[in-house]
């Protein structure tokens, strides 16, 4: 098959809730494919693969011109006034709603994917140079992640693999 | 619509091989079609996925995603990986006489 030797990487430099999940979908579809995955945790992305912050990632309203109120069952295309965005609470709400949209489409929490994912064979990796950045330790980590990696490192390891930047 | 015969049995297949026909199925088809995807030999736990995509697909009537069938089949995600190494969503469908799994976790 032609799936026998294929690799994906990818790179996940941000962490918010929205931005979390395309390379954990994606991930997932290839591991399901048979193809070897790769992901490297960057800048903000590090919250993904961090104890203290991987349960509290969050979606801001300000300044998200996709976000529609259609979303939330209101008519037309009315997005959520940036002046209401700015509002205590806002982010909270809109984080509520993503992540009760992703459970009522059978989504796992980013956790529990990124656990299910590393059960499935992808091997996670952690930016050098942020974890420098962050202060933060190996056992800051959720478990599952490989090492701590630097960029140069990371080149040499995906060199033969197609790499997707989040 | 292209057909071929496996243990004697001509049944519906697509273009990527995967049977149309999920009544046509049976068992002898199963093991000869996990043979063709690399597993010498169903065992027990095979069975339990398989019967497991069976009757969710009867029910649903698509093949069930990986994590449905995790969470279904008391099987994990690290033995199902095992048991179907290199792509368990194709391969169980496949063996299962199912079209590809429909949805995306």
């Amino acid at each position: 098959m032609a799936d026998d030797n294929r690799k994906i990487a990818f790179i996940c430099s941000k962490g918010d809730l929205d931005m979390a999940y395309p390379a954990l979908i994606m991930g997932w579809a290839a591991l399901g494919n048979g193809i070897d995955v790769t992901i490297f945790f960057t800048f903000w992305g590090m919250d993904l693969i961090t104890n203290k912050r991987v349960d509290h990632l969050e979606l801001a309203p300000v300044a998200n011109t996709s976000m529609k109120m259609s979303m939330m069952g209101v008519p037309g295309n009315l997005g959520i006034p940036n002046v209401m965005g700015i509002l205590p609470g806002m982010t909270a709400f809109t984080t509520n709603f993503m992540n009760n949209k992703m459970k009522s489409l059978g989504v796992p929490p980013v956790r529990e994917y990124l656990a299910m994912m590393v059960d499935a064979g992808a091997q996670l990796y952690a930016c050098k140079m942020s974890v420098d950045m962050f202060g933060l330790k190996k056992e800051d980590f959720i478990d599952g992640v490989c090492d701590i990696v630097t960029a140069s490192d990371f080149i040499d390891m995906v060199a033969d693999a197609q790499v997707i930047f989040i | 619509m292209a057909t071929r015969t496996i243990c004697g049995v001509t049944v519906q297949v697509n273009d990527e091989g995967f049977m149309t026909n999920p009544a046509e199925w049976n068992k002898d088809i199963a093991v000869e079609l996990a043979k063709e995807e690399g597993i010498a030999e169903l065992t027990p736990n095979h069975w339990k996925v398989i019967d497991f995509c069976r009757q969710s697909a009867a029910t649903s009537g698509a093949a069930p995603t990986i994590r449905t069938i995790t969470s279904g089949s008391g099987i994990s995600t690290k033995e199902l990986f095992s048991l179907f190494p290199k792509g368990p969503a194709k391969k169980v469908a496949k063996i299962s006489g199912l079209g590809k799994p429909e949805g995306c976790v």
